[in-house]
Order: structure tokens, then sequence, then C-alpha cells
């Protein structure tokens, strides 16, 4: 075992960086910290008020509401776009000139600025005057997303799926692309099976572009706002309100500082929990 | 398991063919004895892996013919060829243990288990792994993944033809030796046809019985090693195989004999007239040449210490002639003469040999 040398002078190499990271984040995040434990009034007048906002917030029903629909709307995101986007991937050209024009097409959504796609897709759905609505209905379905929950619930996932497949489409297919034709050769050697092929090749070689897809999508969709704001608004009712949406109700529409930024950081632990164990458990998986 | 003959093939990768630059592989007909151990030698990008996946089956030749034995399998696809091949890059599946590898080819073809079980457990130990076999195939060392790829193929008992495509590449050299030992043997315990593709004339001479040699989409030769050396058929075959190479000289045949720069060279037979419109050369390995009292003068530009034997430049009319000099014999100064073995020199034409 080689024995580990410390030298505090390494410590001033990293300064510049602690000081960049102190002002974009710990900074702007201490001052959050400073509002969650005070009640806050007119003229920077601050009263102490410990852990009450926490409290608050963790007993809240209303925010226990909005972190259910939260959970629920990744999980159900999650669970279409994963296994969405790697079917996509598998059907896609691997070589010629249908190749660009698949990964030009996929790209597409991805660069379409977030609240465009909320009003997008707002205008595309409404029942009286946008296709998608005018279709459904069309089709003997009462279909109204600015009154019905499910109907609401059912666009938002429809408008995220549209614009978010893509990502992990382009993540998978990268993925295949790397790997080498030997191993398509040598199942075919074998006799495997596509399902075998799928199985025991690509999965396996898409393991890590996988992992990276799901918590980028996990986080974005959990964190997700523009989108849903323009589309429902966080409605009907508060059917469609997740919790960045809720959030900004109450630290912008309330001004109740002190409870969001209780909310806020108890958000931003949720956020990082679920994602270190979503990494520990699949890294976990590949240690084996 | 059965002979393989390749009839009138060719092949190009291009839809439309036009120039003889366009085949990747020029037309061949080629048989490939039952048992037989072979090399396909070349250098890269001479066609030697476009050759080996049409006998696989991962190409269909564009013109042609494959048999096995009495069966056409041109359009056969390779699971039912009968056939196992090992690549440059260990293939295993990762998710499975080195025992789930090996069980791969056989399962799929729906063998009972027990079978299967035993031979799996035959061929693991045939090629060491049988300690291994709990462990997971993607966290053994690249010679143990080599073993798994080929143990693939030794499993099955259907197997006509085991193919090598490089299989040595990512071995570090000190285990190159061992693998290659190992191949040798199991060929001698098998007796499966082997086909084994390299740029490396070791591997090939010591692997081999018979070494394919291709040269532009071409097989140059087919012979043992001693013949390829001994008597190589295409001025390619002579500067591939030795080192050094062999000297290829220019000549003009006059009355039956070549001359070299005016002077005669013996090639122990008379060389027939020729039209004119050829190049001549003349072909021989800097083993087959010697100082002599009296010969072809020569000035001596440089001697290089290779160990067990000294390889000297020697210079005339503006060639470069390369000889072989054993350690201990004493190398002329500056000039001498030189003498070809006459049974060891050929004349080439347009490359080929003549006779």
């Amino acid at each position: 075992m080689a024995v580990k040398t410390q030298n505090p002078k390494a410590w001033l190499f990293v300064l510049p960086v602690v000081v960049l990271v102190a002002f974009n984040a710990l900074i702007p995040l201490m001052t959050v910290v400073n509002y969650s434990v005070q009640e806050t009034f007119g003229d920077n007048v601050f009263f102490w008020e410990g852990v009450k906002w926490y409290e608050e917030v963790l007993h809240s029903e209303r925010f226990h509401a909005a972190l259910l629909r939260q959970l629920m709307f990744t999980s159900i995101i999650l669970s279409i776009e994963v296994p969405l986007g790697v079917a996509i991937a598998l059907a896609m050209p691997k070589k010629g000139f249908g190749v660009s024009v698949c990964l030009v097409f996929m790209a597409l959504p991805l660069l379409i600025p977030w609240n465009v796609v909320g009003a997008m897709w707002n205008i595309f759905a409404l029942p009286d005057i946008g296709l998608l609505g005018r279709m459904i209905n069309g089709m003997g379905i009462d279909y109204n997303f600015t009154q019905q929950p499910l109907a609401a619930w059912f666009t938002t996932i429809l408008m995220d799926v549209w614009h978010w497949t893509s990502l992990v489409v382009l993540l998978a297919y990268a993925g295949l692309r790397s790997i080498p034709d030997a191993y398509f050769q040598a199942a075919k050697i074998d006799g495997a099976t596509p399902w075998a092929v799928f199985r025991f090749i690509q999965l396996p070689k898409m393991k890590r572009v996988l992992t990276i897809a799901i918590l980028l999508r996990f986080m974005d969709s959990f964190m997700i706002y523009t989108e849903p704001f323009v589309l429902t608004g966080g409605g009907p009712g508060n059917t469609t309100t997740f919790l960045s949406i809720d959030l900004v109700k109450i630290a912008l529409g309330q001004f109740d500082l002190g409870p969001a930024a209780a909310m806020s950081l108890i958000y931003f632990l949720i956020v990082l929990l679920l994602c270190w164990v979503f990494y520990t458990l699949m890294m976990r998986h590949e240690a084996q | 398991m059965s002979e393989i003959s390749l009839r009138e093939l060719r092949h190009s990768y291009l839809e439309t063919p036009r120039t003889e630059e366009d085949w990747a592989l020029k037309k061949m007909s080629v048989d490939w004895t039952e048992g037989g151990a072979y090399a396909l030698l070349g250098p890269s990008g001479c066609g030697k892996t476009t050759l080996l996946n049409i006998i696989s089956g991962l190409l269909t030749p564009t013109e042609g013919e494959v048999w096995f034995g009495d069966r056409n399998v041109t359009n056969m696809p390779p699971d039912q060829r009968n056939i196992a091949q090992v690549f440059q890059f260990p293939v295993v599946y990762d998710t499975m243990t080195v025992y789930e590898n090996l069980c791969f080819p056989l399962r799929n073809r729906g063998i009972p288990q027990t079978d299967v079980d035993r031979k799996v457990r035959e061929i693991a130990a045939m090629l060491d792994l049988g300690d291994m076999l709990p462990r997971r195939a993607s966290g053994l060392t690249a010679d143990g993944k080599q073993k798994i790829s080929l143990g693939r193929g030794l499993v099955r008992s259907d197997v006509n033809v085991i193919m090598f495509d490089e299989p040595l590449t990512v071995i570090d050299p000190h285990l190159k030796w061992v693998l290659r030992s190992k191949l040798k043997e199991l060929h001698q315990r098998i007796g499966t046809t082997m086909i084994y593709v390299t740029h490396d004339q070791t591997e090939a001479l010591t692997f081999a019985d018979q070494v394919v040699v291709m040269h532009e989409g071409t097989v140059v030769q087919i012979g043992t090693p001693v013949d390829l050396f001994e008597r190589p058929r295409h001025t390619f075959v002579g500067h591939f195989i030795g080192s050094p190479g062999m000297n290829v000289l220019p000549c003009v045949i006059e009355n039956g004999t070549p001359l070299f720069a005016g002077q005669p060279v013996s090639v122990g037979h008379a060389i027939g007239p020729r039209d004119g419109a050829e190049r001549l050369e003349i072909g021989v390995r800097p083993e087959f040449v010697s100082f002599a009292a009296e010969g072809i003068p020569v000035e001596i530009v440089k001697v290089s210490d290779a160990g067990r034997y000294s390889i000297v430049d020697a210079l005339h009319g503006g060639h470069v002639i390369k000889l072989l000099v054993p350690e201990g014999e004493s190398v002329p100064a500056e000039s001498a003469h030189i003498q070809f073995d006459p049974g060891h020199t050929q004349v080439y034409a347009d490359g080929w040999m003549v006779n």
C-alpha cells in the first residue's frame, strides 16, 4: 500500500473553485437557509422561528399532495420515455442517409424553448380550436384538458413524452452504435435470437448511457415547471400543480418567504436523495 | 466435418464494381481439406477478413459459391453453417458468468441441460477455465475472454471449421505464445479444421500446416511454411515472409540465362524465351547469398549485427543485395564477390515465378 502524502498547499489550488462555487451556489443557498428559519416582514424586519416552517411544510397536506403528484408524474414519464426511447433507438437506421435525417428529427423537440413547448401544446390540445383537441373530440371522446383532471394529466404527459423521449433516444442510440460489430456476428454464429441479442448484448452495453438518461430525465421531470405552467397553469384546480409550481405559488403568489424557503430546501434534499439512491443502485448492479 | 471449397469466388463491397480495383477479393478457387490447420496471411487490407467472413457466412459473395462437403452453403446464414469464429477483440456476454457464456450456443440450439453441462465442463477443463466457471465473464483478462470466445466454438460438436480473426491482437506478448501453443494442442486433440487469420508471419508459420498468403485480394500462394520460404511463387511472398525479405533484382534473359546488371546468374535450369513485355526479376533470399572467390562483384555498404548472424548490404550496379553471414564468419571489408545458390534462386515475370 502506498502511503498517501498530505500536502496542505494543495488546498490553495482548490481555492479558486471554492470561491466560484461559493458565489454561484453556496451563498444563494445560504440566503434561502436564512429565510427558512425566520419570519420575514417588510422593511427587512426578521423574527427567528427556528424549525417552525420545516415542521409546517412537512405536515402540510398541500405539500404531501404536490409531492405525490410529482412522484406519480415522474414515474409515469420515466416508465414511458425510457422503454420508448430504447425502442426508437433500436428501430433507427444504422447507416446511410437515414441516420442524419432521423437524428435531426429526434433533436428537434429538444431545441424548442420550454415555454414555447407549453404554448404549442396548449393551443394544439384546445378542445375547440386545437388540432389534437378537435380530433379526440371528433372520435367521440369528451376531452377538455382545461376542465378534466384526467385529460390535463394525459396532455401534460403526452407533452413531456414528445419533448423529452428524444433525449433517451439519442443517448441510447449512441450507446448502441458503440457496440462493435463482432458482438452481433458472434451472436449470429452462436445462434442467438433477436431477443437474446437485445437482452445479452444491447441492453448491457447501453446500461451506462441509460443510467445517465434515467438520471437526467428523473431530475428534469422532478423539477418540471415551465411546460405544465404554460399548458395548464397547475389546473384544473390543483390537479397538475407539481412541486415547483406549488413552490412558486407560495413564494411569489402568497409571498410566504419562510415556508417557501423551507420547502425549497426540503425539495432540494429530496432530489438529491433520490438521485443518490438511483445512482448507487445502478452502480452497485454494475459492480457485481 | 467436411471439406470446404470456394468455387470461382469473387467479392466486392460496391453495388456495381467496374474496374479490377473495385473487387475486394479477386476471382479465386480454394479448397480447404478437412482437419487442416490453415493460416491466412497477408498485410492489412488484403482481403483476409473478407474471405473469412464469406466462409463463415457473415458476408455473401458477389460471385461464386461456397461448398461445405456436398452442401452449397453460399446463401446460408452463419448459424446454419456450423462454424465457429473467434474475433480480434474478445466477445463475451458481459452479464453472464463464464459457465453461462459457454452454455449459450448450446442452449440456443435447444440441447438438453445435462448434455450442455457435461460438454461445457469438458471444454472448460481443456481451456484451463475450470475454476473460473462461476465468475462473471466481464471480470476476466483479455486472454481469458478470448478463451471463452474460443470455448463457445469448441463446445459445439457440430462445428465444421473454427475461424480465428487475428485473435491474439489484444493479448499481452508473453501470453501470445502460451495461447498459440494451446491452439495448436487443441487442433491436434479435436482435429477440427482451423483457419487462422493474421498479418504476423511468426504466428502463421508456427500455427499452420498450410499457409495461404494473400495480397491485394488475390491468393498468391498456398503452401507449407517450407514451401513459402524456399520457393516463393510470387515476389510478394518473398518480401512478406522472412526477415529480411527476399532480394528482388531486375534482370534480362539471354540465351536461357538470366543476366542481372550484365552478370549471369544461374537458376539451375534454362529459362525459355520471354515475349519481352513483362517485368523480369530474379529473387533470392539473403540466406542463399554468400561470399565467394568469384561471382558478382559488390561493394559492402552496411553491416548490421542481428545476433546469430549479420545482415550485410552489398551494392552492385546501383542495387542493394542483402545477404546473411553467420556469426563468427568474417565479412570482407569493402569489395568482394557474391554468389547466389542456384537451387534457391528464381526468376519472376511480373511478380510470378517462372518455372
